[in-house]
């Protein structure tokens, strides 16, 4: 048996969730989320932690895991930047923005900063759109974004 | 959210505010539970009955009569019954659920309850999209305070009635607002569209009989139970379609935002212009996508249509969502229809040929064009690709990513044409 890396706070949380579900591996989304909450990415190590405690097979923990984009797959930044280039936002002006984020932090889309504190990613549509242009910065919303509110957020973090 | 006009009862609108989040407002302002206590002394035809009569349609996109919905789920079954509410919300364009679940939570869960005891079941998801995680906490607290209360658990109201509510997140796949695609989701699989049949309501979630409903769809319910299935038809203006409608208004307008209005009470012209404020910079208006980013594009002189389901199909696109995208003269058109094609490109699930491969045509032909480096034919290739894959496919994903590219395709030619090089290249 490997060691345990996910803490008990993850484990009685899942706990708690059993009763809620028919089935076992109706708890694989949630333990996902709840994994990720606290490593802040998924790695093979935590996958198989989490096939373990649900009993399935590390493939299917992958399969699933692999299928939803929110779930990190590799380590991500402290900063998550993912901004919506949905319609509605592009129509607000959404690509300037992420061609400003790119030059400001020096890294194309999809790929994090060399100190790890950003990560910038393009975003499908987050239902903000009468709110457009939209982020998520790690779990929080950021609306009515211009190029200067830009500035102001990478500038304090 | 802007101020609406008087002329017009709205229902939820006037709560989303902070303020209205609390079990006790929901309580004291909008006679919270009420509709529940009676419904609990109803039997489960009365209810289905009065669904049934206040003419809502589902308000995710599709449209079907929700009371006929629950109509079609079996009376015994050897396996559990579910109530699901669909919380995934991200049709492009659409921003209204999130609304409705952070600034009236308890709503949505009265309707739960409510439908929960028309169908025969004990259990209910929301399964709602990961990138709502405040929404998530927020309807995760709403839940705890209806336990607390008495609204949910074991014995609902000293009745009897056993209901259990959790939140479920998905985590950032559009293709899990396709029901059958959201219910495996909620088993803890990926989230593949299933064939049907059979429908959710004989096999949906954990092979039990299920309902699947939009967040807007189930929070109609209390109002339609306790003041009744008439009233809420007659908001309708057409018949068969009962009720307000949010609509979630994007884009190049001076006000975006939710707008509350009777459904088909007024034109898209009326609500970008009346409104809206009209066009942002008072540009002339170039089209408009009026039901979600699935619904084939309208023209500027094609804007005189009621907001509402049959009119909207008369014309040839849908409501959809609700989710009206309105777009100014000077955005270039391709480049919009190739964005929303690279959504398509990336959701789909994969499973179904026809909408994997051709969805990744399309959005390569587009950009193509985009970088002036189409071909004369291309906009010929992009209709055949389209027409091969409209409803040649397991779930809607397919029809919802061929319908705009033909329209735009179709209604915008010149706007493509202006892109390719000069006396056109050859294949």
């Amino acid at each position: 048996m490997k060691p345990k890396t996910l803490s008990a706070k993850f484990y009685e949380a899942m706990d708690k969730l059993v009763p809620r579900y028919p089935t076992r591996v109706a708890l694989l989304l949630p333990a996902l989320h709840q994994a990720q909450e606290e490593k802040r990415w998924l790695s093979d190590e935590t996958l198989d932690e989490i096939a373990t405690y649900i009993d399935i097979h590390p493939a299917q923990v992958r399969e699933v895991a692999s299928f939803y984009t929110m779930y990190n797959l590799k380590p991500v930044g402290k900063f998550h930047l993912k901004i919506c280039t949905n319609a509605a936002c592009i129509l607000r002006g959404a690509d300037e923005l992420v061609e400003h984020c790119e030059k400001k932090l020096g890294i194309a889309c999809g790929s994090t900063t060399a100190d790890q504190l950003f990560t910038l990613a393009e975003e499908e549509c987050l239902g903000a759109c009468g709110t457009a242009p939209a982020m998520m910065l790690n779990d929080d919303y950021v609306e009515n974004l211009t190029v200067s509110k830009m500035d102001e957020i990478l500038a304090r973090h | 959210m802007e101020a609406q006009k008087g002329k017009w009862e709205t229902i939820y609108i006037q709560h989303f505010r902070e303020e209205a989040r609390p079990l006790k407002y929901y309580l004291d302002q909008m006679e919270g539970y009420q509709a529940l206590k009676k419904c609990l002394g109803l039997t489960p035809d009365d209810i289905i009955n009065e669904v049934k009569k206040s003419n809502l349609r589902g308000r995710g996109g599709a449209g079907f009569p929700t009371g006929t919905k629950w109509g079609f789920i079996p009376k015994q079954s050897p396996k559990p019954k579910y109530v699901v509410c669909n919380a995934d919300e991200s049709e492009p364009g659409t921003f209204k659920d999130r609304d409705l679940m952070r600034y009236t939570p308890h709503l949505l869960i009265e309707g739960m309850v409510i439908a929960g005891h028309a169908i025969g079941a004990n259990v209910g998801y929301i399964y709602i999209r990961g990138e709502y995680t405040r929404e998530a906490k927020l309807l995760d607290e709403a839940i705890n305070e209806a336990y607390a209360k008495g609204y949910l658990g074991n014995d609902v109201l000293g009745t009897g009635f056993k209901f259990d509510l959790t939140v479920h997140r998905g985590a950032g796949a559009y293709i899990c607002g396709e029901e059958t695609g959201l219910l495996n989701s909620l088993e803890g699989k990926r989230g593949e569209p299933r064939v049907k049949p059979p429908f959710p309501a004989q096999a949906g979630a954990f092979g039990g009989p299920t309902i699947v409903n939009n967040v807007e769809t189930l929070c109609a319910v209390p109002f339609i139970m306790r003041k009744g299935g008439e009233w809420f038809a007659k908001f309708g203006k057409f018949e068969k379609s009962g009720g307000t409608r949010l609509f979630c208004v994007s884009g190049h307008v001076k006000k975006p935002g939710l707008y509350e209005l009777p459904a088909g009470a007024i034109t898209i012209r009326e609500l970008i212009y009346d409104y809206c404020g009209g066009i942002l910079d008072d540009k002339p208006l170039k089209a408009v996508i009026p039901g979600g980013s699935s619904a084939p594009v309208l023209t500027a002189s094609e804007i005189d249509v009621a907001l509402d389901i049959e009119p909207m199909m008369k014309a040839k696109t849908m409501l959809g969502s609700a989710g009206i995208m309105v777009v100014a003269e000077g955005f270039d058109v391709v480049k919009l229809i190739r964005r929303i094609t690279k959504f398509y490109a990336h959701e789909s699930c994969g499973q179904c040929t026809p909408c994997r491969e051709g969805c990744r045509w399309m959005e390569e032909i587009l950009g193509r064009i985009m970088d002036g480096k189409g071909k004369r034919q291309d906009t010929d290739m992009l209709l055949s690709i389209a027409d091969n894959i409209n409803g040649k496919t397991l779930c809607a994903l397919g029809d919802a990513a061929a319908g705009p590219v033909i329209s735009f395709v179709t209604k915008f030619k010149p706007d493509f044409e202006a892109k390719m090089p000069a006396g056109g290249t050859h294949a």
